[in-house]
């Protein structure tokens, strides 16, 4: 009572200030710019007619403009009006999540038919490496990680912000720009059995190099014979080489093999559907039971991080999936996407043989999917940065979204301008 | 398409194929040696490796993982499904119902949508991490007030997350990154979701005393307390409006001696405000608790939630502001914000945002949701009065005054745990067992049905 009173009748208390006056957060140090999206920045602040912006990791079409798919189109005038904006369950939409495990797994896979998926809606492929993630600290506590070097950045910051300790693998071969298979096999057997390992299914980001189906054959053998547990995270199905079932085919592999494995899913690239954060983490199971059970479980993780995941994206991707039309349609555009990508490989490696360069860039064709690794160096890269206003992040990773029929012979002839040079060095041996 | 990068071979290939790369002879070295090896697989006569998986499949990484126990919240829904009765009544669902019993879409909403989808120009791809730069001012705005000294002084750090969870989790985690006490203080009780929100953020959970069953009303006594002996610095967790589950809030003169103490104390000031124009029907009164803090010239954190008053619960809008002591602050509060989300679902979703955006940019639009958001508001205050009413022409045992002098969706009844599976059973009305009722989920029709319900549960077990 005491304190109360003596609260509210203090007249000095209006004056009352803060019993420190250097606040909270003097500590906090600004944080470093993300790198991909620097460049984006600069390259916006950059008035130079040619300027060219390699950088970005979302698709544009030949006029370089973001595009919004027709069947994503269509959806939005579908469900418009009709949406009633309710909680989605914490596991999210279950009728998106059922089309979106058929898509990863083949409408008839066995696991499927056996109901031994667990599966929710994610905020798109870093939501659903986050909940896996999570779920892989609490109930595989002892457990780490094993990342592929190079790897998309973010899985870092991910599996790192979920306390799950990381260990590397090796994956791409600067000498070749191509895949380390025979180090990638090495780091596979000498990691203790029952290791997590991380694999992108299709479109290695940023390398653009996938293994082989016969490599995919091998390393899931390997896995089996030291019953390692393979997560992978998929954010470029169908729109690799244009076949949704030829990109899944490592998965399927697997799957095969019967090993028991977990899929991040996003729709954030193959629908356009960026903004919308869509996507779908899958654990498969020994049995139905035990799917029911690790899916109450993966919703326990969501609960406290958002409570139920967006409904808007959902309906999108449901409606497209599930009506035949729609879905062939969509098949169609992601098709001309991906052929759009593989056509630029080919005009940029082309353009460069013709230019005469001492360098090999079969590698250009040879990888895959948004992303090429050049092999460029940092130095190289700010030489075409700051000579020929071409932006791109400095590890000389090109989007090859970014290229077009307009820009791509200047590109070309930027990248002859600062590689050329580099004859020397290969004739030296250092590259 | 695999990609040609290496080439894995088979026997015959390698036989022949004079310019295999090193790697390629390594490969069928490798294949030759794990053909010869394997336990498991079989080589055929080509020397290519062909799995045969085991009979008995590997026991599966997470074998011992149990079933989680149902959500108490969203239990109460799943057994109001089930029931068949025709009088059955959910009042456990935290979603706003019109008279008829059905969800509300804003008729604003509704038109920014159609204004959305003939917009060409729009956001095509990823939002920026923190979010839309327009629906962050906006929302800053309104919690904050027009004019407020904190966003003319470019103090505020706002972010766009998914609702008020989202924004608490951010906050929780860019407070355990950042902050150097760990602590915070919740009320008891709280919303059920807020301690796994603030444990799995980074931070241990204490508590203040803050429902008086007693009156019905506020410990303030217990709660100034409590926050009275917290350590320096510690985090204090306030309902800005509408309490939930409670629906008891602070007076006007409670929140100054509150604002006092946890200035004097040198605690951090935590709001979460899911409630802002829902409680009272006035955006600006429902506010009042966080700007009083702002107003003197004090450091908080808000999480908003657009999820009850725009109706648009399934989008997860929401948004955190980190009210900082300068601008350089800020700025820097803004760029470690990015680094906590960035890993958790790298940008937020457009669609409920921009919604947002649109009506709170528009005159009109703003206007028309203010009117909107009073009727569902006055709707819940009208069914306060009628159920208060009703049981008072019942002569229902006991003081239900409270019933009208909460405020929000809820109000914590004081009946307790046997008294409300009395309800359910004899009258088929589900809700949460701490006695907590969305009134919300009432209309003219059904509020007798609560009242004799709650007559009988009362009579019978009080």
């Amino acid at each position: 009572m005491a304190m109360a009173m003596a609260m509210s009748r203090s007249n000095a208390g209006r004056g009352i200030r803060l019993m420190s006056t250097s606040g909270w957060w003097k500590a906090v140090e600004p944080a470093p710019k993300d790198p991909i999206l620097g460049v984006t920045e600069a390259f916006l602040a950059d008035t130079d007619p040619n300027k060219v912006n390699v950088g970005v990791g979302a698709y544009r079409d030949d006029q370089g403009k973001p595009v919004v798919l027709q069947s994503v189109r269509e959806a939005e005038r579908r469900i418009l009006g009709k949406e009633n904006m309710e909680y989605l369950p914490m596991g999210g939409s279950v009728k998106m999540v059922e089309e979106s495990i058929k898509l990863a797994y083949g409408e008839n896979a066995d696991v499927l038919k056996d109901k031994r998926v667990a599966a929710v809606q994610a905020l798109s492929g870093t939501g659903a490496c986050r909940l896996f993630a999570e779920f892989q600290k609490r109930f595989r506590p002892e457990s780490q990680i094993y990342i592929p070097v190079p790897t998309w950045a973010n899985h870092h910051n991910i599996w790192r912000d979920a306390n799950v300790p990381q260990r590397t693998f090796h994956y791409y071969h600067p000498e070749t720009r191509g895949l380390d298979f025979a180090s990638l096999m090495d780091d596979v057997k000498n990691a203790p059995n029952g290791s997590f390992f991380l694999l992108h299914a299709c479109a290695h980001n940023p390398t653009g190099v996938d293994p082989t189906e016969e490599q995919w054959k091998e390393i899931s053998y390997q896995f089996k014979v030291k019953n390692h547990y393979p997560f992978f995270d998929m954010a470029y199905q169908g729109f690799a080489s244009g076949d949704t079932d030829r990109d899944a085919k490592a998965i399927r592999i697997f799957l095969e093999d019967g090993h028991q494995i977990a899929c991040a899913q996003s729709f954030a690239k193959n629908m356009g559907l960026y903004g919308q954060r869509v996507g779908c983490l899958s654990v498969i199971c020994d049995d139905a039971k035990q799917a029911v059970a690790v899916k109450s479980q993966l919703q326990q993780i969501a609960r406290p991080m958002y409570s139920n995941p967006p409904v808007h994206g959902a309906l999108l991707v449901y409606s497209i999936l599930s009506d035949p039309d729609l879905k062939a349609l969509w098949h169609k555009e992601v098709k001309v996407m991906a052929d759009r990508i593989i056509g630029m490989r080919e005009a940029l490696r082309g353009n460069l043989e013709n230019l005469g360069s001492p360098l090999s860039w079969n590698h250009v064709t040879d990888q895959i999917g948004m992303f090429c690794y050049s092999g460029m160096t940092p130095e190289q890269v700010d030489r075409l940065t700051s000579e020929f206003h071409i932006y791109l992040t400095r590890n000389g990773r090109i989007s090859m979204a970014g290229v077009t029929t307009g820009n791509v012979e200047y590109l070309a002839n930027a990248i002859h301008e600062v590689t050329k040079s580099s004859e020397k060095e290969l004739k030296a041996g250092a590259v | 398409m695999m990609g040609k990068n290496s080439s894995a071979c088979s026997f015959e290939e390698k036989e022949s194929d004079k310019s295999l790369s090193v790697a390629g002879r390594r490969i069928g070295s490798l294949v030759r040696q794990l053909a010869a090896t394997s336990m498991e697989g079989q080589a055929d006569r080509d020397g290519d490796l062909r799995f045969q998986p085991t009979a008995g499949s590997a026991v599966s990484a997470f074998q011992h993982l149990e079933q989680a126990p149902e959500d108490p919240i969203l239990g109460v829904t799943v057994a109001y499904n089930k029931d068949p009765s025709p009088v059955k009544l959910n009042l456990g669902v935290g979603a706003y119902r019109t008279e008829e019993g059905k969800p509300l879409v804003l008729d604003v909403v509704r038109q920014a949508e159609e204004l959305l989808i003939q917009d060409r120009s729009r956001y095509k791809e990823y939002i920026p991490i923190a979010g839309l730069v327009e629906f962050n001012k906006l929302s800053a705005k309104l919690i904050l007030g027009d004019g407020s000294p904190a966003i003319g002084e470019k103090r505020v750090a706002t972010a766009q997350c998914l609702t008020g969870t989202g924004s608490l989790r951010v906050g929780a985690e860019f407070l355990s990154k950042h902050y150097s006490q760990h602590i915070i203080y919740i009320p008891v009780p709280t919303w059920g979701n807020h301690p796994k929100i603030f444990n799995l953020g980074g931070l241990s959970v204490k508590t203040y005393r803050y429902y008086d069953p007693r009156t019905s009303g506020l410990d303030y006594e217990g709660m100034l307390e409590d926050l009275h002996a917290a350590p320096p610095g510690a985090i204090v967790l306030l309902h800005a409006c509408a309490h939930n589950p409670t629906g008891v809030d602070p007076t006007q003169d409670q929140w100054e001696g509150i604002r006092q103490l946890i200035r004097l104390k040198g605690l951090l000031p935590f709001f979460d405000s899911a409630y802002q124009g829902f409680a009272s029907g006035s955006l600006d009164a429902d506010a009042y608790s966080v700007r009083l803090f702002v107003g003197d010239g004090g450091e908080c954190l808000i999480a908003q939630s657009f999820a009850k008053n725009m109706g648009l619960y399934g989008e997860r809008v929401g948004a955190l502001s980190i009210v900082c002591r300068s601008a350089t602050v800020a700025t820097r509060v803004e760029s470690q914000l990015k680094l906590v989300i960035r890993p958790m679902y790298s940008s937020p979703p457009i669609h409920g945002a921009s919604i947002v955006a649109t009506i709170l940019s528009d005159r009109n639009l703003y206007y028309n949701w203010t009117v909107e958001l009073k009727n569902m508001a006055d709707r819940i205050i009208s069914m306060r009065h009628q159920l208060y009413d009703a049981l008072k022409a019942r002569g229902t045992p006991g003081d239900w005054s409270h019933i009208i002098k909460q405020i929000g969706m809820f109000t914590f009844t004081g009946l307790n745990k046997d008294q409300v599976s009395f309800m359910t059973a004899e009258y088929h009305i589900y809700l949460t067992s701490d006695g907590r009722i969305s009134m919300a989920g009432l209309s003219s029709k059904t509020v007798p049905h609560l009242a004799d319900a709650i007559h009988a549960a009362v009579l019978r077990l009080g």
